[in-house]
Formats: structure tokens, C-alpha cells, sequence
């Protein structure tokens, strides 16, 4: 096996999954890299989690090639991969302890009884669930379950780990509390973790790297800050944020070219009626003016519905800082922005 | 002001199930209770009568020597050995027949699927005169002599629906990720099977292999048609009691067969009341 | 990482085997479901066929032996005044003991769904169940005690000096016997004692599914609890009443044990049926009778379906 080739965890060459006429995953081609943290995100029904299946070996293909790690896993049954998977709703063994749930693996490669206690005693303390060995699953908390999934696959050591929504069921605070969580622990143990959201925010903040999906196909892979600044179509512009979608006569109005492109809410400037673009920024900025229509307050900062002079809407992003120009509601306002935060689209 | 005490009446009625039904309906769910239960208490009276000539009320005396009477009596014991027999094997035979068919209808979506559903509760849903009767034209075509067998025959086929019910009822309950979850941890089917399916299981199936096993122990109608001459328990308790001749070993022998299929039945309920008690938790 | 893969690739005769049908599913299902096809098709969907084919034969009734030659003479015999007595005897039997026991079973259901807390629902279920599960045959033979003409009831009505009355009620024109034991009445009241739990499940899980947030909806709306009832909950528990009555009305058709050790002498079908093939060997017109309770069923279960009834099962 070539180092080369061993830097990449997993390959799709062309997969798609068809169930009938519906194409869950339609000629997806990528490469994720050893040790990435890799999110897959997409709204329901785009084909990520059909993704995550085809890598566990849950579903095969109906065309194209998988491999992970250099070996295909044309009719590799689960149990033969060498990945492992966080399941949604946990899939915890109920009639095994917690413990039992955690050397599971262990027990079926047949690893020696005492080896196989410790390192799932290990596995529980990486995920702060020491000392919670015997219990049953059904005595946890939903997060605690969650923590056990974690231990239960990364035990093993896989290659890859796949986690599919794993945060789904927590409420808020815990979520972000396990986001910084995982983080760490991939960080900690190096291995590559695949993980599926429709949570926008979840795939920023934690991944290296994001594939965003839409009717079973890829509309852009890129690290979190590249696709957050440099959407190459609108549904990524859309889904990744929040954003400004402009086209046809009104794109041409405001930029000056026709074609579709975006501007993000937070990134346009807002100044009284009858003011001008500042001098330093007037000679690369666009504008344009209109009224507030709607004011809607967000604690650190607020969110202005605009309808423009000539037709159309905006919707500005304000910071609620007492320096700053506010406008209230009725008010007519002069928008502007720098062209290069002009996003636009590729096709 | 009326309508208000009353919508606050059922405000408070609905917000607490433990809220206070009216007097009338009350006394009618008693009523319903006490009308299914306390008939079963005259069997048991009347095992201890004196009178074994008519059935009068309250009996005349008491006495428990119709007890040694029944178990003096080698037709007793041969009916209920036969019973036994048979009750074991169908038993076994639902229970093999009925998880593969649950596991089948769980895990696979196939043409005509409704169809195998139908075929399966089919021989309960069906009176069991034409169960019966069917068996007993189909022997008669094909010249089948009535044995052991064909009773064990006619008895496994309505026992698979009760194994068939209990195991797909608990497979719906469990998460089908378990069994991926388990192959995802490098178990193969037959390690699934034993390590994740089979645990699950367990309870449920052996749920549905006791009901089997009543349900075959006390069958009279459709035995009576493929039984021939012999004469399973209840079918000897069926002939006792339209040609009786000792009126009180009749309710003897009835204590008795109630005794065997109380247990596997309070067994049954007890190994399935668990997850009936997290299935009704999540309304 | 990869001498890893290498080992737990699975090796072994069993492994292999697993592997070879985790990929050809389709080889799994059959696997699993031949052996109860094959044991359902074969022995019930058989043995129904071969009903079919027998109650078109023919008994002869010199030889005793049955003549294979299809005739429809056993259906026209259907029609006789005596056979077509029997058919409405029987039916009229059932839907009689369906109405009492959605009477009965509707309150002790509607109770175990909404006001009994958690002990006392299942100190009713296992009520329920207990007579459900116990010997048919023992409870049918407790009747017998119970409505004997020197058993329970009688005695007490005489012990209440209502012993006229009761006489009285047997003498009324239908229900007439000598005892309860002999006259309709007992069977009807026998009949519903041992259907009864097949009515009160569904219609138990029929009002257990009707959500609490419907009951104040319909309260919060203006509605009277009485109005709620009858234009919320009765509504929504009509689909398990349906359900329950498929099962009293069919196993009152066929049943035969019943009405032979209680009330009058005069036959059900289940009875025509269990003679014609026994004491007289002609098992052809017994098929025939057979088919009366199926046909029946077959449209009970329609209407039963227009009623959502196979959603309440």
C-alpha cells in the first residue's frame, strides 16, 4: 500500500444509491483525508446519511465504487469494515450493561476478558462515564447515552468513525457542550470522523472540512470558512447562514451585472437617508436605498427587513451596540456594501 | 354557571386519569369484572360437593374425596398425558414457524406481503368449526387415519399466529438499529443472532410459546375433529360432561387443567409486562 | 491500521456463510419465510380448498360412500325450512350476544381507559385476560352450574321470593325452557360470558389511542363533557367496537360446544355441522354448512372494514 494512497481514509468514485426512481445519492464523487474531521450537511432527504450507510456497509451502491483506505468494500458486509458507527438514537444494547455495551466489539474479536475490561474502562473515562459501568443503559441520561455510543465505537479503534446526527436528540446546552467535547476527543485519538448534521452551526464549528448536500448530490465541499465567505451556488448560500439572494433585474440593478450572486446579512452597512457612502470605502462599495420594514431583536443584535427604493428586499444584520446607528422601524435608510462581499455563483 | 362547573369538571377529569369516574360507571366496569371472574369460582366449589347426582346450589356437604376419585381414574391420566404431548409439539412447531415469520415481516418489504399476514392470522380470525372441518375433509380426501400427529397437525397451525404476535410485537418495540449496531461492531449474522437478537427476544418468544401452549392444552373444537378416538382432556372433560357419571370429578379435572394453563399464562404476562409497561409509558 | 483489517476480516466457516447472505437478502427472506408458507399453504389453505371441493361431492346414501362428482345439491339443501332455520337461529344468536357485549364491554373499557390509574389498569387487564387465556371448555361448564335449574341462579331468585318472575321471563315466548340451562336465554347469557374479553380489548385500545389533548380540546371548545363524549370519544371508538364485534359475532357462528350442553335442543351450525359429519358420515353437506359461517364473515368483515375496524386490531 502506497503512503500516498493510506492518506486517504475513504473514496467515492461516481456512488450512487437508487431505491427505484429515487435517487438517494446520484454519481457522488469525494476523498476524505486520514485524521479530517468531515461533516456531511444537507436538510433531510439529501443523501447524507444514505452516505454514512454506504461507508458503514449498512447499504450497498447501486453504481460506482466505494473504498476505504485503499481496499474496496464492494460486498464487504459491516462487520468485515474496519469503521465504526455513533448511531442516532445510540442503538445501546438494553440488556447489557454499560460496560457490556462498550467491550461488545471487544468481546466478538475475542480479546482476552481482562484486556477487554480495561479498555473499556479506558473508553468510559475518555468520555467522563467512569464508575458508570454497571449500570443499564436505560438508567442513563440522554447525553450520558450519547457518551456511551462514543466509547462503545472508538473502543475498537476503528479506521473511521461515523457518527449520524449524534447530537440530535440534546437539548441546546448539552449539544454545545458535546460539540467542544468531540472536538477534543478526535483531536485526542486521530482518528477520521465522519459526522452527518442538517445543523449548520454543528458542521461549522466543528469540522475541517464540509461537503454540503442537496438532492443527493454534492453542491460544494470546503473547509467551514470558505463556504461560509465563498458559497459557489445559492443553495449553499442559503443553507450555510443566513443570506441575501439576489438575481435576475434586481442583481443587475444592484451590481451592475446580471447572474445570480448573495450578500450576507451581517456583512451590509446601514447609514440615516440623505447620508453617503463614507469617502474611504465610496469608491468600491454598491448601494442603495429603502425603509425599514420590520425590526426584529435578537438580544446581541437585530435584524432589519428592507425594501428597497426600486423594488425588493434586504435583510440587514446589526450588532446592538449603543454607538451605533439603529434605525427604527418606518425609517428611510442608505445600505452599502464592499463589492467583495459580493458572493457569486459559479454556472 | 352551570356549563362553567362543568367544563372545569372536565377540565380536572382530563388533566388526572386517577379523577373520579361517576357512581354508575363505576358499578358497570365492576359489574363487567365481577361477571368474567367469579364463575370460574362455582368450578371450584362444586369440586368439593357430596352430591355427584345434580349440580344444586349450595351444595349439601363438602369433601375433597373426589380429588383421589380423579386421580384413580387411568382415562384421567391417559387424556392428560396426551394433552401434554401434544401441547409440547405444537408448541414447538409455532415456535420455530412464527419467529420466522416475524423476523421475515419485519425486516423485509415484499410483494404480497399483506397477504402472508392475512394467511397467518387467517386460522384464528376463521371460526374454529371451519378450521376443524377443513382438516377433518382433507384427511377424509386423502385418507389420512386420525394419530397423534394429525392432532399436533391441526394445533400448530392456529398456535403459530400467538408466537407470531408476541415476537413481531416486541422486534416493532426494539431498535432497529441493534442489529446494525451489532454487525458495526464486527459481529457476524449468526453473532448478531445470539449476542443482540436472541437476548431480545428471549422473553417474548418464550411469552409466545407458553400461550402456545395453553391455547393447544385447551382446545376442544377443532380437536374434535381431528382426534378420531382419542381423547385429549378437554375432550374427555367434553364427554363427561354430556354423559356424565361422576358429576364432581368433571370440576376435579377442570381445577386441574385451569392449574396447567394458569401458569405459563401468569408466566406469559409477566415475562411481557416489562416492555408493555415501556410501550405504554410512551403515549 | 491495515494488518487490523486484516485479522478481523471475518474467516470462518461461519463468517463466511453469514457473509454470503448479507449480501443476497432476498436469499434470507425466503429462507425464512418457506418453512410457515409452506406449513400454512399446505395444511390450512389446503384443507380449505379441500373443503370447497367437498361440499361440491355428494354422499350416497346407500353405500356411504361420497360420489366425486361436482353437484351444487348440497347448497340447495342449504335452503331447506329446517337448514334455513338453523342459519338464522345462529345469526340472529350472534348478533344479539355482539350487541350485549359491546354493552357490557363499553363501560368496563371506557373506565380501564380513562379513569383507572396504573395499579388498578392492570389489575383489569389481568382481570380481562385471566378468563381470556383460562379453559373454554371449564368456563362453559361453570354455566352449566351456575344456571342449572337446582344451581345459583335459580336458588337465588327463590332465596329474593323472585322465583316467579324468573319463571315468568322463561315462559315468554322465544326465550322458553324449563331452567336457564335449557332455554336461550342461557346460551345467549354464556355466550357473552365467554366472548366478552374479545370485545373489551379493542375497544379498550381503541379509547386508550384517543389523546387526552382531544378531550380538552373539545372542553375547551364549549363542549359539555356529555356532548365531548358523544361527538369526540364514542366516534373514535366505534372502529374497536367494529373490531371486537368481528370477533363475537364469528366465534358465536361457529361454535358448536356452546349450545349443545346449554339451552334448548334445537341445533346452531356449528352443531349441523359437527353432526352431519360425525353421526352421519356426510361430510360433503357438512362442508357445505361450513361455508354458511365463512360466507357470513365474508361480508360482516367488509362492512366491519367501512368501519376502520382493521385499524383497531
Amino acid at each position: 500500500m502506497s503512503s500516498a494512497k493510506s492518506s486517504i481514509a475513504v473514496t467515492f468514485q461516481s456512488v450512487s444509491r437508487h431505491y427505484g426512481a429515487v435517487k438517494a445519492v446520484d454519481n457522488v464523487s469525494f476523498e476524505i483525508l486520514d485524521g479530517e474531521f468531515f461533516a456531511m450537511l444537507g436538510p433531510s432527504g439529501s443523501g447524507k446519511t444514505t452516505c454514512l450507510r454506504l461507508i458503514a456497509g449498512f447499504e450497498q451502491p447501486t453504481g460506482g465504487s466505494i473504498s476505504v483506505h485503499g481496499k474496496s468494500m464492494v460486498g464487504v458486509p459491516p462487520y468485515d469494515r474496519d469503521v465504526n458507527t455513533v448511531f442516532q438514537d445510540y442503538a445501546l444494547f438494553p440488556h447489557m450493561t454499560v460496560a457490556e455495551n462498550v467491550a461488545y466489539g471487544l468481546m466478538i474479536k475475542k480479546v482476552a476478558s481482562a484486556d477487554r475490561k480495561r479498555r473499556a474502562e479506558e473508553a468510559l473515562e475518555m468520555v467522563a462515564l467512569a464508575g458508570f459501568g454497571n449500570r443499564k443503559p436505560s438508567q442513563l441520561s440522554g447525553g450520558q447515552r450519547q457518551r456511551v455510543a462514543l466509547a462503545r465505537a472508538l473502543v475498537n479503534r476503528p479506521s473511521v468513525l461515523l457518527l449520524d446526527e449524534p447530537l440530535g436528540a440534546l437539548d441546546l446546552k448539552l449539544r454545545e457542550q458535546m460539540q467542544v467535547e468531540l472536538k477534543a476527543i478526535q483531536r485526542q485519538v486521530g482518528i477520521t470522523f465522519i459526522y452527518v448534521t442538517h445543523d449548520q452551526g454543528e458542521a461549522l464549528s466543528m469540522s475541517d472540512r464540509i461537503a454540503v448536500f442537496n438532492q443527493g448530490r454534492i453542491e460544494q465541499m470546503a473547509p467551514p470558512s470558505e463556504l461560509y465567505e465563498r458559497p459557489q451556488t445559492a443553495f449553499v448560500a442559503g443553507f450555510v447562514g443566513v443570506s441575501n439572494l439576489l438575481n435576475g433585474e434586481l442583481a443587475t440593478r444592484l451590481t451592475g451585472q446580471p447572474g445570480a450572486c448573495s450578500i450576507r446579512p451581517e456583512k451590509i452597512h446601514v447609514e440615516p437617508a440623505g447620508n453617503a457612502v463614507p469617502p474611504r470605502h465610496a469608491d468600491r462599495a454598491m448601494s442603495a436605498t429603502g425603509m425599514v420594514k420590520s425590526v426584529l431583536y435578537l438580544g446581541a443584535g437585530s435584524r432589519y427587513d428592507v425594501a428597497l427604493a426600486g423594488g425588493g428586499d434586504l435583510t440587514v444584520m446589526l450588532q446592538n451596540r449603543d454607538s451605533s446607528y439603529l434605525p427604527n422601524q418606518g425609517e428611510s435608510v442608505l445600505l452599502w456594501w464592499n463589492a467583495k462581499d459580493l458572493m457569486r455563483f459559479q454556472g | 354557571m352551570r356549563s362553567d362547573r362543568n367544563l372545569a369538571k372536565a377540565r380536572l377529569a382530563s388533566d388526572r386519569s386517577s379523577a373520579k369516574a361517576g357512581f354508575g360507571l363505576t358499578a358497570a366496569a365492576w359489574f363487567g369484572v365481577l361477571f368474567l371472574n367469579l364463575p370460574i369460582l362455582f368450578i371450584i366449589l362444586y369440586g368439593f360437593t357430596t352430591d355427584d347426582k345434580s349440580y344444586s346450589f349450595p351444595p349439601p356437604g363438602l369433601t375433597t374425596e373426589w380429588f383421589g376419585v380423579t386421580f384413580a381414574r387411568a382415562d384421567f391420566w391417559d387424556a392428560l398425558w396426551l394433552s401434554v404431548r401434544v401441547a409440547l409439539f405444537a408448541m414447538a412447531i409455532a415456535m420455530v414457524l412464527g419467529t420466522c415469520a416475524a423476523a421475515a415481516m419485519y425486516r423485509f418489504k415484499f410483494f404480497g406481503k399483506e397477504s402472508v399476514t392475512l394467511l397467518i392470522l387467517l386460522p384464528i380470525a376463521l371460526p374454529g368449526i371451519v378450521t376443524g372441518i377443513s382438516l377433518r375433509s382433507a384427511f377424509a380426501l386423502g385418507d389420512v387415519p386420525f394419530t397423534y400427529w394429525t392432532i399436533v397437525l391441526g394445533h400448530a397451525t392456529f398456535c403459530i399466529v400467538v408466537v407470531y404476535n408476541n415476537v413481531i410485537a416486541r422486534l416493532r418495540r426494539s431498535s432497529p438499529a441493534l442489529i446494525e449496531a451489532s454487525m458495526d461492531l464486527g459481529a457476524n449474522s449468526f453473532q448478531t443472532f445470539r449476542h443482540v437478537i436472541l437476548p431480545n427476544l428471549a422473553t417474548a418468544l418464550l411469552a409466545g410459546g407458553m400461550l402456545a401452549f395453553a391455547l393447544s392444552f385447551d382446545e376442544v373444537i377443532v380437536t374434535t375433529f381431528t382426534a378420531g378416538q382419542q381423547r385429549t382432556l378437554p375432550i374427555w372433560m367434553l364427554n363427561e360432561l354430556i354423559r356424565p357419571h361422576q358429576r364432581p370429578v368433571t370440576n376435579v379435572a377442570a381445577i386441574i387443567v385451569m392449574a396447567i394453563t394458569f401458569l405459563p399464562i401468569i408466566g406469559a404476562y409477566y415475562l411481557t409486562r416489562d416492555t408493555q409497561d415501556v410501550a405504554g409509558s410512551g403515549k | 491500521m491495515a494488518s487490523l483489517t486484516e485479522t478481523t476480516r471475518s474467516s470462518s466457516s461461519l463468517g463466511r456463510l453469514s457473509t454470503y447472505f448479507y449480501t443476497r437478502p432476498s436469499l434470507l427472506l425466503l429462507l425464512l419465510l418457506v418453512p410457515p408458507l409452506l406449513w400454512l399453504g399446505i395444511i390450512y389453505l389446503g384443507s380449505l380448498f379441500s373443503l370447497l371441493l367437498q361440499s361440491f361431492f355428494q354422499l350416497d346414501d346407500f353405500t356411504g360412500q361420497v360420489i366425486m362428482q361436482p353437484t351444487i345439491d348440497n347448497y340447495l339443501r342449504l335452503f331447506s325450512t329446517t337448514n334455513l332455520s338453523i342459519i338464522l337461529r345462529t345469526a340472529g344468536m350472534a348478533a344479539i350476544v355482539t350487541v350485549i357485549s359491546a354493552l357490557i364491554a363499553f363501560p368496563l373499557a371506557y373506565y380501564m381507559a380513562r379513569y383507572a390509574g396504573s395499579r388498578m389498569k392492570a389489575l383489569f387487564y389481568v382481570a380481562v385476560m385471566l378468563p381470556l387465556w383460562s379453559n373454554y371448555l371449564v368456563r362453559v361448564y361453570a354455566w352449566k352450574l351456575i344456571l342449572a335449574k337446582e344451581g345459583a341462579i335459580h336458588w337465588i331468585f327463590n332465596q329474593l321470593g323472585l322465583g316467579g318472575f324468573l319463571d315468568w321471563i322463561l315462559s315468554l315466548p322465544v326465550i322458553e325452557g324449563s331452567s336457564l340451562s335449557t332455554s336461550y336465554l342461557g346460551t345467549m347469557i354464556t355466550f357473552v360470558y365467554i366472548w366478552l374479553p374479545y370485545m373489551i380489548l379493542p375497544v379498550q385500545a381503541a379509547l386508550e389511542r384517543v389523546p387526552r389533548s382531544l378531550i380538552e380540546a373539545s372542553s375547551d371548545l364549549g363542549a359539555k363533557p356529555g356532548e365531548t363524549f358523544r361527538k369526540v370519544i364514542l366516534p373514535l371508538a366505534i372502529p374497536g367496537v367494529a373490531a371486537g364485534s368481528i370477533f363475537t359475532f364469528s366465534l358465536t357462528l361457529g361454535d358448536y360446544i356452546i349450545p349443545q350442553l346449554i339451552g334448548s335442543s334445537r341445533p346452531f351450525i356449528g352443531q349441523a355441522v359437527y353432526q352431519f359429519q360425525g353421526t352421519s358420515g356426510d361430510i360433503p353437506m357438512a362442508a357445505a354448512f361450513a361455508m354458511v359461517p365463512i360466507a357470513i364473515m365474508a361480508v360482516y368483515l367488509a362492512i366491519a372494514k367501512r368501519l376502520g375496524a382493521f385499524d383497531a386490531l
